[in-house]
């Protein structure tokens, strides 16, 4: 029984076209989510990968085709951190509120709701910060509260877009970790049940995308979808990103290089000596 | 002065009136200032104002209800505002430039063919609070009990619009909803409080109290009681000020209000200066490595 309800898909992409008028931004589509994947989209500026979220969260509906999601799925949305007004009057406590419905006919929080912000927020490392500004947050603690606001709705499914962007190494690798530990076991998911599923895009293909299980290569179409290895190849990539590249390995892990990346190093090498 | 002095003003009933709707409609326009600020809706309130005048006008030529003219124009306005706006070709700040301009002038053209009606049209142009009558402090009250109570309501998804639209959406949040809210508060905010303050001043009272109120505070819970409560002052001090000025009180109550944001911007300024320099002292020094 466990074994159905893990297989079965939480989100089917059938023959997806969508289209904001001008033709169509993404094209035949077909694609599966199920319980408790952990799936990163890659491809080019442009090449309709927050279209591709924002049909799968139910925003953008498709011309052409269907995006089925199972009854009840609970799902959670992560916009760019970039694209936030750092400087609306907001604190973080009321930030991972807002995603809650009120319960009373007067705004404040109970106590029961207080009590759940602090422990989520406990649970991603930002006890303490309730009170704060999100302009005072460091860069990974300000994508943790938005975190914990798509966490405030229960979800089966987060959805993120570009989580790393525009962020230093360090706040990577710390986003990426919180991840992980969601999607292995989040709080108040029940005894049994597959933690989080994540589905994130990324330009970020050493960084991010070859640390995932599972890969797409999108660009208005799924170029390729499998493990990073399968992947992560340069024919994928070329069709993917119209300009042809190169993989290494290096710890048994595929490394992305541009290819002509050695002549422009030894052009600008030349200009500085 | 002597204190019998400072009370005389209050001897007056039309003066008690004045200052009553001032203190009320400066705390409206707070309450709904806060949305105008955050949403970058200045320029629509600022727009919104100018239709009403071309509906005022045409009400008072016919001598019907202002409510009744004003309103219907008001509503008219803001749906061909939204309707041309959606026209992405266009661009919602040049649609709004075009129709409410276009209203203003059909005003101006009223007031100049039909010249008895004069005084009731400088009245919303300009703004006249020792002209009000009871019907017109039951407006403002009746549109700011209902403004508090929506805003109380719908707290959490308001926020949540204001925030951050797209997510909002997702989450199940009826955003075109809760714009539509907005607009409707904001248009009839417009309406009752524009004969007190005037066509030409009522959208510096929308944002003053709000973007005074965010200088004093990081959150929008407390912005959104603090910013009304700066409006009555600017209101009420206002009006109070312009009776010894002999200075029209709706420019009173606009100086008054920036007198104090000036104010709070220079020591919000202060602080800040004072706090850099005190990481400076505390922190490692470039200077010195």
């Amino acid at each position: 029984m466990i074994n159905t309800v893990a297989t079965a898909p939480m989100v089917r992409f059938d023959h997806v076209s969508c289209s904001y008028g001008n033709g169509p931004v993404i094209e035949n589509v077909d694609l599966t989510i199920a319980p408790g994947e952990f799936v990163g989209i890659v491809g080019p500026s442009g090449s309709g990968k927050t279209t591709l979220l924002r049909a799968m969260l139910g925003s953008v509906k498709p011309v052409h085709g269907s995006v089925m999601r199972s009854s009840g799925l609970r799902v959670a949305y992560v916009p760019q951190i970039e694209t936030v007004d750092w400087n609306f009057p907001v604190t973080v406590s009321e930030v991972v509120a807002m995603s809650r419905p009120q319960r009373s006919w007067w705004p404040k929080l109970q106590a029961d709701e207080k009590a759940e912000i602090e422990r989520v927020l406990e649970h991603l490392g930002l006890a303490g910060l309730s009170s704060r500004h999100i302009r005072e947050l460091s860069g990974g603690q300000q994508q943790r509260v938005f975190l914990a606001r798509a966490l405030m709705q229960k979800p089966d499914l987060l959805v993120l877009d570009e989580p790393t962007a525009g962020v230093d190494v360090r706040t990577r690798h710390e986003v990426l970790h919180v991840l992980a530990d969601l999607n292995e076991s989040a709080p108040d998911r029940r005894d049994g049940e597959s933690g989080i599923a994540i589905v994130l895009t990324t330009h970020d293909l050493n960084g991010l995308a070859a640390h995932l299980p599972r890969l797409i290569c999108f660009n208005r179409t799924v170029v390729a979808d499998g493990a990073p290895g399968d992947v992560l190849k340069p024919y994928f990539l070329e069709r993917t990103y119209g300009a042809p590249m190169e993989v290494l390995q290096h710890g048994g892990m595929p490394v992305v290089l541009e290819q002509g990346s050695d002549e422009l190093r030894l052009r600008l090498s030349r200009r500085g000596a | 002065m002597l204190a019998v002095d400072l009370l005389e003003p209050f001897s007056f009933q039309f003066f008690r009136n004045g200052l009553l709707i001032a203190t009320l409609a400066g705390a409206l326009c707070g309450l709904i200032g806060v949305f105008v600020v955050l949403r970058s809706m200045s320029y629509i309130g600022h727009g919104l104002s100018h239709a009403v005048f071309g509906g005022a006008a045409l009400a008072a030529v016919l001598n019907i209800n202002y409510f009744i003219g004003a309103g219907v124009w008001g509503v008219i306005s803001g749906l061909m505002i939204g309707r041309v706006s959606r026209k992405r070709i266009i661009g919602a700040d040049a649609a709004i430039g075009v129709i409410t301009t276009a209203s203003f002038a059909v005003g101006l053209a009223l007031q100049a063919r039909f010249g008895q009606a004069k005084q009731s049209i400088d009245a919303v142009l300009f703004g006249n609070v020792l002209g009000v009558f009871t019907g017109d402090i039951l407006a403002v009250a009746a549109v700011g009990v209902v403004s508090a109570v929506v805003v109380v309501l719908l707290y959490r998804r308001l926020l949540f619009t204001t925030f951050d639209p797209e997510v909002a959406g997702v989450s199940g949040v009826n955003v075109p909803g809760m714009e539509a809210v907005l607009m409707v508060l904001l248009s009839a905010t417009i309406l009752v409080t524009v004969r007190v303050i005037g066509v030409l001043l009522i959208s510096a009272l929308l944002v003053l109290p709000a973007v005074t109120a965010r200088l004093l505070t990081n959150s929008f819970g407390r912005m959104l009681w603090l910013s009304p409560v700066l409006g009555a002052v600017f209101g009420g001090v206002g009006m109070y000020a312009s009776w010894y000025a002999d200075v029209p009180s709706g420019a009173v109550i606009i100086i008054a209000g920036t007198i104090v944001f000036i104010a709070v911007y220079t020591a919000a300024g202060v602080r800040r200066r004072a706090r850099v320099a005190g990481m400076d002292h505390h922190g490692p020094s470039l200077r010195s490595a």
